[in-house]
């Protein structure tokens, strides 16, 4: 049993949560086939982390995060619509257009900037917490990024700024290059660490460092619990690890559907998996376990989950028609912005 | 009026802004003990280590930190020992610091300020010697001032403490002991400054160069040519308007800078100048600074490097007679 110890309403928030995320995902690939969208990266696999982890937040907690956002801002109440907007350079977008798929920002829903250069959220997660601790205001900042952002020299200079200072920062790094050895063509590369494992690199700092099964909600939400504890109590930062098996239509440069559209019913009628992409369907994919687990444990029905679902689908086709029907912003609007 | 040195007026526009605003926090490697020249010295007695915090060797994420806590509803003041380091803060700087408030469309800002100590001076040589305002004026988004007195130093930092946009200060280290009156603001924070009028040349300079400027002037002056020596104060964005209105009047541009002439910030100066007075000049515009060499150790060859009062005069002396030669009139 693996779902954090929650009232059924939370755990279907999670859930409707997630598939909200997935279905982003996939219309923002369906649009990309015919529109140009620039380059994007997809939050698919990774739902359960995000969505579980972020749960725990509260208003006025800040996060800070990569490339990889979608899921994070959705998780915590952004605009799915405004989100599409913004990735094609619409002004009603999230950044009135001038931010893109790698800014997505939103400060009044704990996300004040988004950074695509590698390692460029930590060191300004580690400020917020630190403006936090001495403004006495019992926020914390949480640190989203994934496994290469370990090879900057910005990570070791903030872990052990925020350990020196005990800020109250979370480091939740996604490690979804678990298989991934060594660059292929066309394909990200791994990580490139001489350390072992990545917890190594925070315990040096006295940093406490888990590692957790991304896709395992339970995991993720003790462990998420147990840090936030830790920074709001003002005993310093935490390392959590949380490991997924990167979806398999982010491999190429370009993400694509190669799994399919997500189809919710392999969760209680495995005869639907065929022998293409079996792992992933079979026990990869986070969110067909959070499924799973929903419904072994009575606490949702196929019919709840694809009634969910539908909503989710419905939400993410009007969300694609309203950044198609947008605006783009005036030209003037290139140069605003610039000073205070 | 209370005359201070610059170093000190430095000290006290940080203390006076502290105290005017408990946001302020001052940031840096050894500020608590007042820092390798003294200008944070006694800070942290009187605002305690929370307000004014000794950091690691980590410039790229002091950096970074400075930036997050700014957006959190700090106001961080961050010294960079010697502006030569601040490359290991550019990431932060130019990628993050100078651009969210265009990236989140403007609902962002970065209130921060970055001191920089500068110059040559005392040939500590190739890294800590440089002059590097150059590559902030190339990014959109970041504000750059150099005061060169005490009393701009005074109200110059005020003023980058209470923007909201990220702001460079640049300190030269020549300037730190010298000694002047603190009053009353010269004039608007942003604004360049005519430090002698003149009608045969407009010299523009800043930070300490507009000393060794206004002593080639002095010089100049008895040879009958009179310069009009402009003190830029903000670097980025550039206030040039009273340059070109200067330059309309005496027809001839120098620009003096201790940063290598090559691509520095005299280029973009001539440029905007030229374009905005072109009918007017007598003579192609100059640009006075330091060689295209890494700074030189030794008092020696760092005394080569950088211009000094008989090289300016004397490029100007030639500036002058060669235009006289070509003029229109």
């Amino acid at each position: 049993m693996a779902l954090p110890p929650l009232p059924r309403e939370r755990l279907h928030d999670q859930l409707r949560t997630m598939l909200r995320i997935r279905r982003f995902e996939e219309a923002l690939i369906e649009l990309a086939e015919t529109h140009d969208v620039g380059h994007f990266h997809v939050y698919i696999g990774q739902e359960v982390t995000g969505v579980v982890a972020l749960d725990l937040l509260e208003d006025g907690d800040v996060g800070y995060t990569t490339h990889r956002n979608h899921g994070h801002l959705i998780a915590r109440g952004v605009d799915p619509a405004a989100m599409l907007a913004e990735i094609l350079g619409k002004a009603t977008g999230t950044n009135r257009g001038k931010g893109g798929t790698l800014h997505l920002a939103s400060a009044a829903h704990g996300f004040p900037t988004t950074s695509s250069s590698v390692g460029g959220p930590i060191p300004i997660a580690v400020g917020s917490a630190f403006a936090f601790r001495a403004l006495g205001n019992r926020r914390l900042s949480v640190a989203l990024f994934g496994d290469g952002a370990l090879e900057e020299g910005a990570w070791h200079e903030s872990v052990n700024i925020a350990a020196l200072r005990a800020l109250p920062v979370v480091f939740l790094v996604e490690n979804n290059s678990l298989e991934a050895l060594g660059q292929k063509a066309n394909e990200y590369p791994s990580s490139t660490l001489a350390a072992k494992r990545l917890t190594d690199l925070a315990r040096p700092f006295g940093v406490p460092a888990t590692v957790v099964d991304g896709t395992d909600a339970r995991a993720v939400h003790r462990a998420m619990r147990r840090a936030i504890a830790r920074a709001r109590a003002l005993a310093g930062p935490s390392f959590i690890e949380a490991q997924t098996v990167r979806w398999p239509g982010s491999r190429p440069l370009w993400p694509r559907l190669v799994t399919g559209p997500t189809d919710l019913a392999m969760a209680w009628e495995p005869a639907r998996i065929g022998d293409e992409h079996r792992p992933w369907h079979e026990h990869q994919d986070g969110l067909l376990r959070y499924v799973r687990e929903l419904l072994a444990a009575g606490l949702a029905t196929p019919g709840e989950v694809l009634a969910i679902d539908e909503a989710a689908r419905d939400e993410m086709a009007r969300a694609v028609r309203f950044a198609l029907e947008s605006p783009y912003p005036a030209p003037e609007e290139a140069l605003d912005d610039v000073f205070a | 009026m209370p005359e201070l040195r610059y170093i000190d007026a430095l000290r006290t526009a940080l203390a006076d802004e502290m105290a005017a605003d408990p946001r302020v926090c001052v940031l840096g490697e050894d500020v608590g003990l007042g820092g390798p020249f003294g200008a944070t010295k006694g800070l942290v007695e009187r605002f305690g280590d929370r307000r004014v915090r000794d950091t690691p060797i980590s410039e790229a994420t002091v950096a970074g930190l400075a930036v997050g806590a700014a957006v959190a509803g700090l106001r961080p003041v961050v010294e960079v020992m010697f502006v030569d380091f601040i490359t290991l803060a550019m990431d932060q700087l130019v990628n993050h610091a100078a651009k969210l408030r265009y990236m989140t469309g403007g609902a962002l800002g970065v209130p921060l300020t970055v001191r920089a100590q500068f110059g040559a001076s005392g040939g500590f040589g190739a890294h800590h010697s440089q002059s590097l305002e150059a590559w902030f004026a190339h990014v959109p988004g970041l504000r750059a001032v150099a005061p060169a007195t005490p009393n701009d130093a005074y109200h110059m930092l005020r003023a980058a403490i209470r923007s909201d946009d990220p702001v460079l200060f640049f300190e030269h280290r020549a300037l730190y002991w010298q000694r002047g009156e603190v009053g009353e603001p010269d004039g608007d924070a942003w604004a360049a400054l005519i430090r002698r009028p003149g009608e045969d040349v407009t010299i523009v300079t800043w930070s300490r160069m507009t000393w060794s400027v206004l002593e080639a002037a002095a010089r100049l002056a008895e040879e009958g040519i009179s310069a009009e020596v402009v003190d830029l104060r903000a670097l980025a964005p550039a206030p040039l308007e009273p340059v070109v209105e200067s330059v309309r009047r005496t027809r001839r541009l120098a620009v003096v800078h201790e940063a290598v002439t090559t691509a520095g910030l005299g280029a973009e100066i001539v440029a905007r100048v030229t374009e905005g007075a072109l009918d007017a000049l007598a003579a192609p515009p100059v640009r006075i600074g330091a060689p295209f060499v890494p700074p030189p150790a030794g008092p020696e060859l760092e005394a080569l490097y950088v211009p000094s009062p008989e090289r300016i005069a004397s490029e100007v002396r030639s500036l002058v007679a060669r235009s006289r030669r070509e003029s229109r009139s």
